[in-house]
C-alpha cells in the first residue's frame, strides 16, 4: 500500500492543494494553542515530562520481564495472551479467533497497531466486516482512506467535505453541515453496529504488568462500546506499551491527553481487567490480548534507538511539526506520519527504502521540544541517516547501508576534500565571490533552491578577505 | 570573568554571504575591550555532512578546524547553528576517536556571538539610530540545539529607538535546514514563503536573526515576493545602530 510515489512527490502534491494546506494549518494552530493552554507553567511541564520520560525509560529497561509479568497477570484475570512476531502472524491470529467463534461482524475502537497490520483489509478479504467506530476513523473508512493523523484520523477534512460524504454514503442521510447533526447521523449507524457485532477490537494505551489491566483512552465512548458490548473483545498492542504499575499510568495519562488534544482528561478512560465475572450483567465473555513485535524488539536492542519506543502516541510531534503542517499525514505514505513516523517507519520497514522520509526534516527540533517523553527525534533522524548510508558492524538497523548512492558518496568526498584544505576553500570562495553573478541558475542545487526563492548571490569579497584587509591578527 | 582575547570563527555562510555581519561581530567584540584573533584556514564546521550521516567526512573537516584554535581562549561564532554543532555535536562525532579529549576541550570554549556578548561580556549598548521597527526570527538550531535563551532579544531590548514587532509563529522553522532546502525544495520553499509573509505582516523594515542560513532562506523568499523588507544578521544591525559614524 505504501511508497508507490515518493514522499517528495506526494508532499508536492499536498502543497499544491490549498484545501489540504488550509485544513492542516488551522487544525495544527488550534492544537498547538490548546496544548500550550494546558501547560501554563514551564517548570510544572518539565517536571511532568521528566517523570513521564523516567517511567517510560524504566519500563523499557525492564521490558522482557514486564512482558512476562503482564502475560501472567492477564492470564490470572482471564485475559488470554497471544504473541505475534509479524503483522501477518497478528492478522492470522485474529482471524483464527474470529473464525473459531463464527464471528463475521467486528466493531473496532481506534487502534494504530491494527492500521500497522493492515487488519481491516485482511479481514475483509476473509469475509469479516471490520467497522471503525471512532468518528474520525469511521469518516475515513467511508472514503477508503487511511488516517492522516494518529489521534485525529480525519483531521485533513473539513465539515463541508464530511457533510458531502455522509449525504452520499450513508443511507437516507440528508445533506447538512451542522456538526451535531452529522455526529448524530454517525452515531445512529454505529449504535446498531455495536449491538449486532460478534466481536470488538481495541488498541491499548498502557498495559499494566502487575495488575494485568489494559488502559484505553478515548473521548467518544465507542471504545467502551467496542470492548464491552460484543461477547468477544480482542485488544492489540505493540510490545512496548507495557508499564509496571497502575501508579505509572496517572502521569502518562496526564501527559497524553494534554499533549494530544489539549484536554486535562479525556471523556473516557477504560480499564479492562478481564471478561465478565460470575453474576456480572455486562462485559465480554472472552478477552484476548494480541502483543505485536513487528520490528520492535530489534529497535529495543539498540540503546539509542530504544528511545523511539518510549512514544505514547500523543501526536504532539505532528501537531508542532512545520513539515507535517504543510503536507499533512498522507504525504508520508506511512501508518505513522510526522516526526515519530520519520523515525519509526524506517526502523520497521528499513532505512534504505525510507531514505527520503528521513531527509524530509529540517531538524528544527520542534518535535522533541514538545514530546512528553522527550524522545530525541532529530538526533535519531541523524543517526538513521548515518545507518542508511553505512554498514557499521554491530548495528542492528534494518536495511542499513542500502540508502547509499554513488553520486552522494562522491559529493561528500569532494566536499570534505575542499573543506579540509584551506587553500582549496580559499580558491572556491574566491571564484564564488568574483564570479558571483555568473553562477548558472541551472545548477541542480541552485535550481531546487530557486523554485520558491531568489537566487542567492555571494558577497563581493569574503569575510576572510575583509579580515585580512583590516589587519585582524590570525593568532 | 572578562577574557582578554577571543577567537572569531567566521562560518562559511557568513564568509561568503554575510561578511559585513562577520566584521560587525568582530567590531562589537573589540569595542567591548576584547582582542580578536581570526585564524587563517577557516572553512566550515562540518555540520552538513554530519547531519546527512557522512561522519568520516564531517570529522575530517572538523579536525582541520579544531587545529586552528590551539589557545585556551573562547571561540565566538556569529551563528547559533554552527556553534551548536561545535559545542554539542563534536563530542558525539569524535566519540572514541584518539583526539576526543582535545575536541571536547575545544567544544567547551565555543560560544554564539550574542550569547557571548550578553552572558560573558555583559555589554551595554547605546542606540544612536533613528526610530525603526524590526522583527525577530529565532534560528531553530540557536534556539533548540544550542539553547539560546533570549540573549538576542536582550540586546535588541537595550536599543531605545528600536521597536521589535512580534513575528507570528516566531519559533516555527523558516524551512532552511541545510540540505533539507535542496532535498525537499517544495516543502522548504513553502515554509520560507510563509515565514516571509509573516515577516511582511509585521510592518517591520527588517527581519533579524542570528543565523546566515535563515537569513539566506528568508531573504530569498522575500525577494521572490518582491517585498521591501530585508533580512539582516543581528550583529550587523547592532553595529549599525551603536557605531558613531
Amino acid at each position: 500500500m505504501h511508497a508507490e510515489t515518493g514522499f517528495r512527490e506526494s508532499a508536492a502534491q499536498a502543497l499544491g492543494d490549498p484545501q489540504i494546506r488550509a485544513n492542516f494549518r488551522r487544525a495544527m494552530d488550534g492544537l498547538m494553542a490548546k496544548r500550550a493552554a494546558q501547560f501554563p507553567d514551564p517548570a510544572d511541564l518539565q517536571a511532568l515530562r521528566s517523570l513521564g520520560t523516567a517511567i517510560r525509560a524504566r519500563s523499557l529497561l525492564k521490558l522482557p520481564e514486564l512482558l512476562e509479568q503482564l502475560e501472567a497477570s492477564c492470564l490470572r484475570n482471564g485475559i488470554q495472551v497471544h504473541w505475534a512476531r509479524t503483522c501477518e502472524e497478528g492478522n492470522e491470529l485474529i482471524l483464527g479467533l474470529l473464525r473459531a467463534r463464527g464471528a463475521t461482524r467486528l466493531v473496532k475502537g481506534k487502534s494504530m497497531v491494527s492500521e500497522e497490520m493492515g487488519l481491516n483489509h485482511f479481514l475483509e478479504e476473509h469475509g469479516v466486516e471490520a467497522l471503525e467506530s471512532d468518528l474520525g476513523e469511521y469518516i475515513i473508512q467511508l472514503d477508503q482512506e487511511t488516517p492522516s493523523h494518529i489521534i485525529m484520523p480525519a483531521i485533513h477534512k473539513n465539515k463541508t467535505q464530511i457533510a458531502r460524504q455522509f449525504s452520499q454514503k450513508i443511507k437516507d442521510a440528508k445533506y447538512t453541515e451542522d456538526v451535531d447533526e452529522l455526529t448524530a447521523l454517525a452515531r445512529k449507524v454505529l449504535r446498531r453496529k455495536f449491538l449486532e457485532a460478534d466481536a470488538g477490537l481495541s488498541g491499548v494505551n498502557f498495559a499494566v504488568a502487575d495488575t494485568g489491566t489494559l488502559c484505553l483512552v478515548e473521548n467518544e465512548g465507542n471504545g467502551r462500546m467496542s470492548t464491552h458490548v460484543p461477547a468477544l473483545h480482542i485488544a492489540v498492542m505493540g510490545l512496548e506499551k507495557v508499564v509496571e504499575t497502575l501508579e505509572d499510568v496517572a502521569p502518562l495519562y496526564a501527559l497524553l491527553t494534554r499533549s494530544a488534544t489539549g484536554q486535562a482528561v479525556s471523556t473516557y478512560l477504560n480499564l479492562v481487567r478481564g471478561p465478565r465475572g460470575p453474576g456480572e450483567l455486562d462485559g465480554p465473555r472472552e478477552v484476548h490480548l494480541v502483543i505485536l513485535d513487528n520490528g520492535r524488539s530489534r529497535i529495543y536492542a539498540d540503546p539509542q534507538l530504544r528511545a523511539t519506543l518510549r512514544c505514547i502516541r500523543c501526536g504532539a510531534c505532528m501537531n508542532h511539526c512545520p513539515v507535517y503542517t504543510r503536507v499533512g499525514g498522507h504525504a508520508y505514505q506511512a501508518v505513522y506520519p510526522g516526526p515519530i513516523g520519520k523515525i519509526l517507519t524506517p526502523q520497521m520497514e528499513g532505512v534504505g527504502v525510507r531514505h527520503e522520509l528521513l531527509h524530509g526534516s529540517s531538524l528544527c527540533g520542534a518535535c522533541s521540544e514538545v514530546c512528553p517523553v522527550e524522545i530525541p527525534i532529530p538526533e535519531i533522524i541523524v543517526r538513521l541517516r548515518r545507518e542508511a548510508t553505512h554498514r557499521d558492524p554491530g548495528s542492528s538497523v534494518e536495511g542499513r547501508g542500502t540508502g547509499r548512492t554513488a553520486t552522494e558518496d562522491l559529493a561528500w568526498r569532494v566536499w570534505a576534500a575542499v573543506l579540509s584544505r584551506p587553500g582549496a576553500y580559499r580558491f572556491a570562495a574566491w571564484c564564488a565571490t568574483r564570479f558571483r553573478n555568473l553562477i548558472p541558475g541551472g545548477l541542480p542545487l541552485l535550481k531546487a533552491w530557486t523554485l520558491a526563492r531568489g537566487k542567492p548571490v555571494p558577497a563581493r569579497r569574503s569575510l576572510q578577505e575583509r579580515v585580512r584587509e583590516e589587519g585582524i591578527p590570525h593568532g | 570573568m572578562h577574557p582578554e582575547r577571543v577567537y572569531f570563527y567566521g562560518t562559511c555562510l557568513v564568509d561568503l554571504f554575510y561578511p559585513e555581519a562577520g566584521m560587525a561581530g568582530i567590531r562589537l567584540l573589540r569595542r567591548a575591550g576584547v582582542e580578536v584573533l581570526f585564524p587563517d584556514g577557516q572553512t566550515c564546521c562540518g555540520q552538513p555532512a554530519f547531519n546527512c550521516g557522512y561522519w568520516e567526512e564531517a570529522r575530517g573537516v572538523a579536525r582541520s578546524q579544531v587545529a586552528l584554535f590551539p589557545l585556551d581562549i573562547p571561540v565566538v561564532l556569529p551563528s547559533g547553528s554552527c556553534a551548536g554543532m561545535m559545542r554539542n555535536h563534536y563530542p558525539e562525532l569524535f566519540h572514541g576517536e584518539p583526539d576526543e579529549a582535545r575536541v571536547r576541550a575545544f567544544s567547551g570554549r565555543v560560544f554564539e556571538l550574542t550569547q557571548f556578548l550578553v552572558d560573558v561580556l555583559e555589554v551595554k549598548l547605546e542606540d544612536l539610530g533613528e526610530p525603526v521597527k524590526v522583527t525577530w526570527h529565532s534560528s531553530c538550531h540557536a534556539l533548540r540545539d544550542l539553547g539560546l535563551a533570549g540573549q538576542p532579544q536582550a540586546l535588541l531590548g537595550q536599543l531605545a529607538n528600536v521597536e521589535v514587532a512580534p513575528l507570528a509563529r516566531e519559533r516555527e522553522c523558516c524551512g532552511f535546514g541545510g540540505t533539507f532546502s535542496v532535498r525537499h525544495p517544495e516543502i522548504s520553499g513553502a515554509m520560507a514563503c510563509d515565514k516571509a509573509a509573516d515577516a511582511v505582516a509585521t510592518g517591520a523594515s527588517r527581519v533579524l536573526s542570528t543565523d546566515g542560513g535563515c537569513l539566506l532562506n528568508v531573504q530569498g523568499a522575500l525577494e521572490a515576493k518582491g517585498a521591501a523588507l530585508r533580512a539582516q544578521h543581528i550583529a550587523e544591525f547592532l553595529w549599525e545602530r551603536t557605531h558613531a559614524r
